[in-house]
C-alpha cells in the first residue's frame, strides 16, 4: 500500500468549476479496461469532471478522518477513483449518489470490513487522527473497535436483545454484571429504544420489528463507544415511520460521534447530515456543507442528480 | 380451488389466489370447459409427485408394520394343540405357521396330480426326546381329525433345550411326592417355583460376581507377578519376594473361591430336589428340574389377563435379561447396551471432529482447488462400502494403534490383547469415520446458511473471527449441526458390517460398563442389535426359533434409533425456539 504524501489542499482548492468536463477521464484515471466502458456511458449521461469538488468549509473543520487518492479494485474492476476526502469530527457527513457509485464500498474501507472480500486490492490512504488504518501493522480488530457499524439489514444476533447490545463488551471479556447493564441501558437509551424493550432484555433480538432491530444495531454499534459511526444506508430496508425514528437518532447522536451516512435517499441526505458529498461512478464528484450541496451545487452532474435528472 | 367458470372469467391474476396453487396464466386464460383438467392447468406434474410419495412411504410403512406386527406377536402366548396323526402318533406344539401349498401327490403311474394341501408348522419343542423343535404336519397326515386343545398342557420354558410341551404328572420335592394330579402339580409349581428360581439368582450371582471377582484379583496378582519377572528377571530378588507374596495372595483366593464352590453346591442340592414329572404328547414321561424352568404356563387355559401377563414378562426378559439358547431365547440387554454406548461414544467422537473440519474448510481455507478437492473426497468417502471403514479400523486401529498402547501400558499381559483386538472404542472410532462425511456436509451446509450479514456485524464490532465463529455463527448453526448429527446416529447404530470386523460379538460375557475400575471398559467386545440381528438370522442353529426373535430384535433396534433421534430432535428445537424470529 503506497502512502502518497499529497497534499488534501493542492489540488481540489482550486475551484472546479475551472476543470474541463470533457476531458478525457482515460487519462487522469489510467484505469483497465471494464471501467473505461462503464466511463463511457457516464459520458453519454452527464458529463464528469475529474477532479472533485470540495467545498472550502469542509476544509476548514478539524477533520478525524482523512481519505485520500483512495483507490480501490474488486479484482480487474476499479470501484474507487482516487476518492480524496476529509471527514469533519463530531458532524454527519452524508455519501448520496446513485446505485454502484461506491458509496458503500468507501464507507467499508473505512472500517476495513473490505478485507474480509479476497480479491479486493486498493491504493492511497485513509487516516484516522492522522495514523494510517492500512498500514500493515494496524491491528484491524482494535481499529473495527474504534467504530461502529449499522449495515443495510438490520442483523441482530441469535440471542437476547441485552447481549446483543453488550456484544462489544463481551467480546473483550467483560463480566462485571453491573458494568454490562449500565452500558446496555445507556446505549439502548441513546439508540432511544429503552423505553420499549426494557421490560424484555431477555428476549431473542431477532423478536423485534425491522426497526427496532435497526435501532437495536445501532445500539450495538454505539455500546463500545466507537470515535467514528459508520451508518451503511441504516433506513433502506424499513419503512417510513422506522426511518423517521432513526433520523431522529442521528440527530440526537450529532454531536456526540462523528456520523458517516451512506444513503441514496436524497431528502434523507438533507434532513440529518451536515455535510454531503455526492458520488459517482466510484468518484467523489462534490462535497460541500448539505445546505449549499442541494440548494446552490457547484458542478451540473451534482445538480443534475439532485433534481432527479438520473440516478 | 377455482370453479371452471370463474377461471374462465376471470383474469388470471384474480384467479390465482383462490387455489392452493395459482394456475399458469395461459391455462386459466383458455380457460377449459367442465372440469378444469389437471393437465390443462400444467398440474398433471403433481400426479407424478404424489405418486412418487406415495410408492415411498407404502414401502416404508409396509416394512415398518411388516416389523412391527411380526415383532409385536412375538412373544404372545399362543394356544397348545394336539393333533392326533393317521399312524397312531400324537404331535403337542404351537400353531407357528400355516401354509397351503401344492401338494404332489403321486399316484402311480406317473400320474402326478397337484392339489392344494394345507399344512401346519407346529412348534413341537421337547428336543432331547424327538431331536427336533419344529415340525410339519399336513392335512394328509392327520386324516382330517380336528386338533385338540387339551386342558392341562403346559408350556415350558427352559434355560436349556427350547421349550417342552406335556402334561404334568407329579411334583416332587427330594423322594416325596407331594401333588398328583395336575391341577395340584400346578399348584406346587406356583408355590415353589419363584423360591427356587430365586435360589437360582442367588447362585447365579455366586458364580458371576463373587467368583468373577476372584478370578480377577487372581489375574491381577499374576500380572504383577509377570511385571515383575519382565522389569527384574525371572530368579531376581525382587521376583522372589513377589512370588512369594503371589503365592499367600493365591492360597487365599483358593481359600475363597472353595468356599463359594461349596455355597454353590448346597444351592444346587438344595434346588434340585424340586422336580416335575412330565409326560408328552405320545407318552413319555421325562423330568424337568424346577431350576431349569424360567416359565411354565397351561397355555389353553389362560384368562386374558394372564395373557397379558406372560406377554408383559417376556417383554421385560427380552429388554432386560441376558440371552440364553444361542441368543434365540431370553432377552437382549447386553446388546441393548452396547448398541446406546457404542452410539454415544460415536457421536462423541464424531460430532467435534467433523464440526472442527467443516469449521476449518468453511471459514478458515481459502476456497480453491485444494478445498475442492478436500470437499470431494469427504463426499466420496460417504460411498465407500462400511466394510472397507471395517478392514481400515481393523488394521490401522486395532493392529496398529491397539498394539502399540498394548505394548506400551499391557506389556504383562501379552500375548493376550487388551487393545489389541476388536472393542468397543475401536468399533466407535470406525464407526466415527464412517460418518464423519455426513457430519461434515451437515455442518458446512449449517455454516453456509448463516447470513453474511451477521458475521459482518460480529466482524464490525471489532470481533476476530473466533469469536465471530464462537458466539454468532456456531449458535445460528447449531440446530444445523445436530441435524447432521442425527443422520450420523442413525447412520451409524444401524451398521454391522464393519462392527464384524471392529468388535461386536455373538455373546459378550461382560458389559462394556460395570462396577469394576475404570467403570468404563473400553476396550471389551460388545453385542450389538444390528449384529445381534444379523446372528440370529443367519447364524442361528434353530433358525425356525430365531426368525420371531429377529423381528423383534429388528423392532427393538428401531425404537432405540428413533428414541435417540427424538431426543437430539428434542435438543434442537429447544435450541430453534431460543431464537425463533417471531411473528415477523
Amino acid at each position: 500500500m503506497s502512502l502518497q504524501t499529497t497534499s488534501v489542499d493542492s489540488p481540489s482548492l482550486s475551484p472546479a468549476k475551472d476543470s474541463p468536463a470533457d476531458q478525457p477521464h482515460g487519462a487522469v484515471l489510467g484505469g483497465p479496461g471494464p471501467q473505461c466502458e462503464a466511463r463511457q456511458e457516464a459520458d453519454d449521461a452527464v458529463p464528469l469532471s475529474a477532479r472533485a469538488e470540495i467545498h472550502e468549509k469542509v476544509r476548514n473543520e478539524p477533520c478525524i478522518l482523512e481519505i485520500e487518492s483512495f483507490s480501490l479494485w474488486y479484482g480487474p474492476k476499479q470501484a474507487l477513483f482516487n476518492v480524496t476526502m476529509p471527514i469533519p469530527e463530531g458532524k454527519v457527513t452524508a455519501l448520496i449518489g446513485p446505485s454502484g457509485c461506491g458509496k458503500s464500498t468507501l464507507i467499508r474501507c473505512i472500517n476495513r470490513m473490505n478485507d474480509l472480500i479476497d480479491s479486493v486490492r486498493t491504493e492511497g490512504d485513509i487516516r484516522l487522527r492522522g495514523n494510517s488504518i492500512l498500514a500493515p501493522d494496524v491491528d484491524v480488530i482494535q481499529l473495527r473497535k474504534r467504530m461502529g457499524m449499522v449495515f443495510q439489514k438490520p442483523n441482530p444476533f441469535p440471542m437476547s436483545i441485552f447481549e446483543n447490545v453488550v456484544y462489544p463488551l463481551r467480546i473483550d471479556g467483560e463480566r462485571n454484571r453491573r458494568v454490562l447493564s449500565e452500558v446496555c441501558e445507556r446505549s439502548l437509551r441513546d439508540a432511544a429504544l429503552w423505553e420499549e424493550v426494557k421490560d424484555r432484555l431477555k428476549e431473542s433480538g431477532l423478536r423485534l420489528s425491522g426497526g427496532q432491530q435497526q435501532r437495536l444495531c445501532i445500539a450495538r454499534a454505539i455500546a463500545g463507544q466507537p470515535e467514528v459511526l459508520l451508518l451503511d444506508e441504516p433506513c433502506s430496508a424499513l419503512d417510513p415511520i422506522a426511518t423517521a425514528k432513526i433520523e431522529d437518532l442521528i440527530h440526537q447522536l450529532r454531536g456526540e460521534y462523528t456520523i458517516v451516512i451512506v444513503t441514496h435517499n436524497m431528502q434523507q441526505a438533507s434532513r440529518v447530515s451536515d455535510y454531503t458529498a455526492f458520488m459517482y461512478l466510484g468518484r467523489l464528484v462534490e462535497y460541500g456543507p448539505t445546505e449549499e450541496i442541494f440548494t446552490r451545487p457547484r458542478l451540473s452532474e451534482t445538480e443534475a442528480y439532485i433534481t432527479g435528472r438520473f440516478g | 380451488m377455482t370453479t371452471p367458470v370463474l377461471a374462465n372469467r376471470s383474469d388470471p391474476t384474480s384467479s390465482a389466489p383462490v387455489g392452493d396453487s395459482p394456475p399458469s396464466p395461459r391455462s386459466a386464460l383458455r380457460g377449459t370447459q367442465s372440469g378444469a383438467s389437471l393437465m390443462t392447468r400444467s398440474e398433471s406434474v403433481v400426479w407424478l409427485l404424489g405418486g412418487a410419495l406415495v410408492i415411498c412411504l407404502a414401502m416404508i410403512v409396509g416394512l415398518l408394520s411388516l416389523i412391527v406386527w411380526q415383532g409385536l406377536v412375538t412373544f404372545w402366548p399362543r394356544p397348545v394343540v394336539l393333533i392326533r396323526l393317521a399312524d397312531g402318533q400324537a404331535v403337542m406344539g404351537e400353531v407357528v405357521r400355516e401354509e397351503t401349498a401344492e401338494a404332489r401327490t403321486e399316484t402311480p403311474p406317473h400320474d402326478v396330480q397337484a392339489q392344494p394341501a394345507r399344512r401346519l408348522l407346529l412348534r413341537v419343542g421337547n428336543y432331547e426326546l424327538t431331536q427336533e423343535h419344529y415340525r410339519w404336519v399336513s392335512d394328509a397326515q392327520t386324516d382330517g381329525q380336528p386338533a385338540e386343545r387339551p386342558a392341562w398342557a403346559v408350556v415350558f420354558e427352559r434355560m436349556a433345550w427350547g421349550r417342552f410341551y406335556g402334561f404334568p404328572k407329579a411334583f416332587l420335592i427330594g423322594d416325596d411326592t407331594i401333588a398328583q394330579t395336575p391341577a395340584a402339580v400346578w399348584a406346587a409349581f406356583q408355590k415353589y417355583h419363584s423360591q427356587v428360581r430365586r435360589q437360582w439368582r442367588q447362585r447365579r450371582r455366586l458364580e458371576h460376581d463373587e467368583a468373577g471377582e476372584v478370578n480377577r484379583l487372581m489375574e491381577q496378582a499374576r500380572l504383577r507377578l509377570k511385571k515383575f519377572e519382565l522389569e527384574h528377571g525371572k530368579d531376581s530378588p525382587q521376583w522372589k519376594a513377589a512370588h512369594a507374596e503371589f503365592e499367600t495372595i493365591q492360597e487365599a483366593l483358593e481359600r475363597r473361591f472353595a468356599r463359594i464352590r461349596h455355597d454353590i453346591e448346597t444351592i444346587d442340592r438344595w434346588n434340585s430336589r424340586y422336580q416335575l414329572r412330565v409326560e408328552t404328547a405320545d407318552g413319555r414321561e421325562t423330568t424337568l428340574l424346577l431350576k431349569d424352568i424360567v416359565r411354565a404356563y397351561p397355555a389353553n387355559r389362560l384368562s386374558w389377563l394372564d395373557r397379558w401377563k406372560i406377554y408383559g414378562a417376556r417383554w421385560w426378559e427380552f429388554v432386560s435379561a441376558e440371552p440364553r439358547e444361542a441368543n434365540t431365547e431370553g432377552g437382549v440387554f447386553p446388546a441393548i447396551w452396547g448398541t446406546v454406548v457404542m452410539t454415544l461414544l460415536m457421536t462423541t467422537a464424531v460430532v467435534p471432529f467433523g464440526v472442527l473440519a467443516a469449521l476449518y474448510l468453511r471459514e478458515y481455507a481459502k476456497p480453491g482447488l485444494a478445498v475442492s478437492a478436500v470437499r470431494i473426497a469427504v463426499n466420496n468417502l460417504a460411498g465407500v462400502p462400511s466394510i472397507v471403514f471395517g478392514v481400515f479400523g481393523l488394521g490401522f486401529f486395532c493392529y496398529i494403534i491397539g498394539a502399540s498402547i498394548d505394548e506400551l501400558l499391557f506389556a504383562e499381559k501379552l500375548p493376550s490383547p487388551t487393545f489389541g483386538t476388536g472393542g468397543l472404542l475401536w468399533a466407535s472410532l470406525t464407526l466415527a469415520l464412517l460418518t464423519l462425511p455426513v457430519v461434515i456436509v451437515a455442518t458446512e451446509e449449517a455454516l453456509a446458511a448463516v447470513p453474511r450479514s451477521m458475521r459482518e456485524g460480529s466482524l464490525g464490532c471489532g470481533a476476530t473471527q473466533w469469536q465471530t465463529i464462537r458466539r454468532i455463527v456456531l449458535p445460528k448453526a447449531m440446530p444445523g449441526i445436530l441435524t447432521g448429527m442425527i443422520l450420523a446416529m442413525a447412520r451409524g447404530a444401524g451398521e454391522v458390517a464393519p462392527l464384524m470386523l471392529v468388535g461386536a460379538v455373538k455373546l459378550a460375557p461382560e458389559l462394556p460398563v460395570d462396577r469394576v475400575f475404570p467403570y468404563v471398559h473400553l476396550q471389551r467386545s460388545f453385542m450389538h442389535l444390528a449384529f445381534h440381528i444379523y446372528d440370529l438370522g443367519f447364524q442361528s442353529p434353530n433358525s425356525e426359533a430365531a426368525k420371531p426373535m429377529v423381528f423383534t430384535t429388528t423392532l427393538l433396534l428401531i425404537a432405540i434409533i428413533a428414541a435417540l433421534n427424538l431426543s437430539a430432535i428434542a435438543i434442537r428445537n429447544r435450541l430453534q425456539r431460543k431464537y425463533e424470529p417471531g411473528h415477523f
